[in-house]
């Protein structure tokens, strides 16, 4: 085995006199760096919520679920169940001091349900007690009755019962009618995609301590703190002062605990409050699935016009997003749905109406992603089926659809598409992946095997980076500097295992010139910088690591002069000095060169602030939602990736063979963190788009409500050969030292898999068959597929 | 509450001997996280579905969640901080961490320890050998290419990653 050649941000103690000898890498920003947990994780050593110790006196909670999706309260009576020994209290919406609501936009959406009960697994009430034994005992014997109401569990129903969370959002181009009416090819249909549950490894949890005051100290699992904060002192009835909300760490997210994990926070905090004794709450993995909301499922119809040489010309659709019972996010991810209808393609006339459902089902929220999958998934299905209909090659035709010199590089929502990557990454990876000897090779396959049928496809991804609510795009950092040169590194964004604190130290790193060893990320906290966004929409690196450059550029002007002095340079050319490799010196003599540790110790004793805030926002975005226009963008990402796949035609089952992906990271900043986002990434959207399954029943009990019914990709499900690239010289603009987001984009290049899993399906029938292949592509919906172009 | 009555017991865990008192229906796992304070073994789905909560158990790779702890009696058992010997890392915990084979992390004891069973009986396994031996162990994060990596790593098949080979941008 090879010796490490790679730097771990703590795996080194720090030490002043090493620091000074460090010379090469002069910076740990873009260069492979470890995780910064990477040593707690494998000695076991990483604590997360329900790992702390138990703090004496500690109660535990079990939430009361309602057992229908729509259901009047009659009658409660917790009488009974408040006699068992051992239990605290059993808490409901007349015990909630302040707001019993924990809708994040919205309140629509109460802590416990009052008169109705609109989803079954809504929380009615909280039993809180000294063993699981006894909330388990006490929750038997609460009684409370119900009248069933009529339930809307899918979207059809709500359609047709006109039962809405949003008003219709319109994006619109040109005459769409008379551009389709003229098109050459006229194709219509719709889309199906279904909902994902996050399975984040680690379930919603958090340990609630009452501390002097009347204030809380939550330790949460959770991607959004400040949100955490907020909704818990509107609870509460208390300012956000009195709320400090910390994360230790996630394990994992997903989106799964950007709004949600906020419901279950207020629960303990508000028993501990009123029982004045710490309180944890921590649901178990059947509880966690039927109780949050998961990605929504859409239905799209469409109607799109192509010419016959496969350009398209026009482009209708109506996007019906499942927003479960209440609003959460699900406005902001239907607009996300509809801002990436296009992918990466001009779409001349066009009209996009997009509306949310609601339902009596579990409240549906963000998925890495964020509807762009969604919509991405429906305008990927018209272009494979343009291909077939027109029987040209699909890759020849996405290509030509691309984003292109003026006027075909406006969006449909009329932003510009600048430094577009598409034609270079789409020519460089059909290159790589060898994909038009293969595609020979497997037609050859295809016509010599007795039952089953290989399939290759390349599909396109061009993701918008930025809040669409244009206002989030901020964030703040905090850096803490010790006389001996050590500095801890606060910041807004939460580490939920995508290696956010592993960037910011390099970036702090690199900021002032010291080793990554030197820097401490510490666990997220409200109290430390305030009125944060969530750690989402792929947005945690640009926006905090901005933050973090800032903060340190103070320090850093700070601490020349002191430097200047212990050099003996003149004060005016103290901003000639220059931090690097634990040193710091002059440009033109970096022969005389301080150790970083004393230069910092001088400062102390010079009487010289030794911590900065930093704060950055997003410059020139908006977005107007009444007319459709803006630029609710800073950028895009992009990617590419060519699947190829083998299906049985005997029993649906497929093998994912190759996966070559292309991705543009810009100029990475810790590329060896974004390979495990990009691989990652796509192997979730596989997951998405071929074996995870959410199923409710008619009467809106969820079937699968764990990874013995519901399942997630396994060992056996990564393709058999990947290979990913990230794309060289790509460094971005206005972004943190030139890098771009990395965390949702790679989730949509599993969509080639599923255009390779068509291109195989149509290897059994016909030419030019019409091929009707549900999404996910389960074994079952394959094996239809198949039969269906088999009988053509 | 009236509980079920408590019996003594005792196993060895990492090298020591333990004696602790447990219902009949108390869980390994449950007697590892809650009583003896190891809580490097995670509860991920609490029906030997994810194998988030993988000891072993004799050597022998074992949900701990779907095992009685009375059923440990006298048996020796490793979790993930007893995988170590001494200060001197397994070559399974290095690897993991140099391939970049974690990131949220909470896969990961369970995950190395089936990888550590499996070249304990197997030095030289193959890809599909360390698929095979690991797919009772989910992850959500990584997907799982480089898990396989870090077990070839781990039994000297594969060098660390030549980290070269991918874009790195010097400082301008």
């Amino acid at each position: 085995m090879a010796g490490p050649s790679l730097q771990h941000p703590s795996s080194t103690p720090p030490n002043p006199t090493e620091v000074a000898q460090l010379e090469e890498p002069l910076t740990p920003l873009h260069q492979p760096l470890l995780h910064e947990s990477g040593l707690k994780h494998t000695s076991g050593e990483a604590r997360y919520v329900d790992d702390l110790p138990s703090p004496p006196g500690m109660a535990l909670c079990l939430v009361l679920t309602s057992p229908h999706a729509h259901a009047r309260i009659t009658r409660r009576d917790a009488a009974k169940a408040r006699a068992v020994p051992g239990v605290h209290a059993i808490l409901f919406a007349e015990d909630v001091p302040g707001l019993n609501d924990v809708g994040p936009v919205i309140h629509d959406e109460p802590l416990f349900a009052v008169n109705e009960v609109q989803f079954m697994g809504q929380s009615v009430g909280v039993v809180v007690a000294e063993s699981y034994d006894a909330c388990r005992a006490a929750a038997k014997l609460v009684e409370v009755d119900y009248e069933p109401l009529p339930a809307i569990t899918t979207i059809d129903q709500a359609i047709a019962q006109g039962s809405w969370l949003s008003d219709p959002h319109v994006m619109k181009r040109g005459d769409v009618d008379a551009e389709l009416w003229k098109s050459e090819v006229k194709l219509s249909g719709e889309v199906r995609t279904g909902g994902q549950e996050h399975f984040y490894l680690e379930t919603q949890s958090t340990l609630a301590l009452p501390e002097e005051d009347g204030s809380v100290r939550l330790l949460c699992s959770t991607q959004h703190p400040s949100e955490v904060q907020a909704i818990v002192a509107h609870v509460l009835h208390v300012g956000r002062h009195l709320i400090t909300v910390e994360v230790p760490r996630m394990g994992g997210g997903f989106g799964g605990k950007e709004t949600q994990a906020a419901p279950f926070a207020a629960m303990a905090a508000l028993a501990a409050l009123k029982l004045k004794r710490p309180v944890k709450i921590w649901l178990n993995r059947d509880q966690d699935m039927a109780q949050t909301g998961k990605r929504h499922p859409f239905m799209t119809r469409y109607e799109a016009g192509f010419a016959r040489s496969g350009e398209l010309k026009a482009l209708k659709l109506e996007l019906f997003s499942d927003g479960g019972f209440s609003t959460d996010l699900s406005r902001a991810i239907l607009d996300r749905a509809m801002f990436h209808s296009d992918n990466a393609y001009y779409v001349p006339a066009l009209m996009f109406t997009g509306r949310v459902c609601k339902t009596h089902l579990p409240s549906n929220t963000a998925f890495r992603g964020f509807g762009g999958p969604q919509g991405m998934a429906v305008i990927e299905a018209i272009m494979s089926r343009a291909a077939e209909v027109l029987g040209l090659d699909p890759a020849e035709l996405r290509a030509k659809n691309f984003y292109d010199d003026a006027p075909r590089n406006v969006t449909p929502y009329f932003m510009e598409v600048k430094h577009d990557r598409m034609p270079r990454l789409w020519k460089e990876l059909l290159a790589s992946s060898d994909y038009l000897a293969r595609k020979s090779a497997i037609e050859s396959f295809n016509a010599s095997h007795p039952h089953a049928r290989r399939g290759l496809a390349i599909t396109p991804v061009k993701f918008g980076i930025s809040f669409t609510t244009s206002f989030l795009n901020q964030a703040g950092a905090l850096v803490v500097m010790y006389a001996d040169g050590t500095v801890q590194l606060n910041h807004g964004g939460t580490e939920m295992g995508q290696g956010l604190h592993t960037k910011m130290m390099a970036i702090c790193a690199h900021e002032l010139g010291i080793p990554p060893a030197s820097v401490r990320a510490m666990t997220t906290a409200t109290d430390k910088v305030p009125n944060t966004s969530a750690t989402a929409a792929s947005s945690g690196s640009d926006l905090n690591g901005a933050a973090v450059k800032v903060a340190c550029e103070t320090l850093r002007a700070r601490l020349q002069p002191v430097a200047a002095r212990l050099l003996g340079v003149p004060s005016e050319s103290a901003g000639d000095i220059l931090f690097a490799g634990g040193k710091v010196f002059l440009r033109t003599r970096p022969e005389l060169a301080l150790p970083f540790g004393k230069v910092t110790q001088e400062a102390y004793l010079s009487q010289v602030p030794m911590s900065a805030t930093g704060f950055y926002k997003t410059p020139d975005i908006s977005y107007d939602k009444s007319t459709g226009r803006g630029k609710p963008f800073h950028y895009f990402a992009y990617g590419a990736a060519v699947s190829e796949v083998e299906l049985s035609g005997l029993t649906g089952e497929h093998r994912v063979r190759r996966v070559d992906i292309l991705h543009d990271v810009g100029a990475s900043l810790v590329p060896t963190i974004d390979r495990g986002q990009v691989e990652g990434g796509f192997i979730q959207g596989v997951g998405w788009l071929t074996c995870e399954e959410v199923l409710f029943d008619a009467k809106g009990y969820l079937l699968t409500h764990s990874p013995d019914t519901y399942k997630i990709p396994a060992f056996g499900d990564a393709p058999l050969d990947f290979r990913v690239q990230l794309l060289e010289d790509a460094a971005q603009p206005d972004v943190i030292h030139g890098s771009k987001a990395v965390g949702e984009p790679p989730l949509m290049l599993a969509l080639s898999v599923v255009a390779a899993l068509r291109h195989a399906v149509t290897a059994f029938g016909r030419p030019g068959a019409h091929v009707d292949l549900k999404m996910p592509c389960t074994p079952e919906a394959l094996l239809n597929a198949i039969e269906a172009v088999r009988s053509v | 509450m009236a509980r079920p009555a408590r019996e003594l017991i005792r196993f060895e865990v990492n090298g020591d001997w333990h004696e602790l008192a447990v219902e009949p229906r108390t869980t390994l796992l449950e007697a590892l996280r809650y009583v003896l304070k190891l809580t490097g073994s995670k509860q991920g789905c609490d029906k030997g579905d994810c194998g988030a909560c993988t000891v072993l158990i004799d050597g022998r790779p074992q949900l701990s969640c779907i095992s009685l702890a009375m059923t440990a009696v006298g048996r020796k058992i490793t979790t993930i901080e007893g995988l170590a010997e001494g200060n001197r890392a397994h070559p399974v915990q290095d690897a993991f961490d140099l391939c970049g084979a974690l990131q949220c992390g909470f896969c990961q004891s369970g995950m190395m320890l089936s990888a550590a069973a499996l070249l304990a009986d197997n030095p030289r396994p193959n890809r599909d050998e360390i698929k095979q031996a690991l797919s009772g162990n989910l992850c959500r994060c990584t997907g799982y290419t480089q898990i396989v990596d870090a077990v070839e790593v781990a039994s000297g098949q594969r060098d660390v990653p030549e980290r070269d080979e991918r874009p790195t941008t010097r400082r301008k």
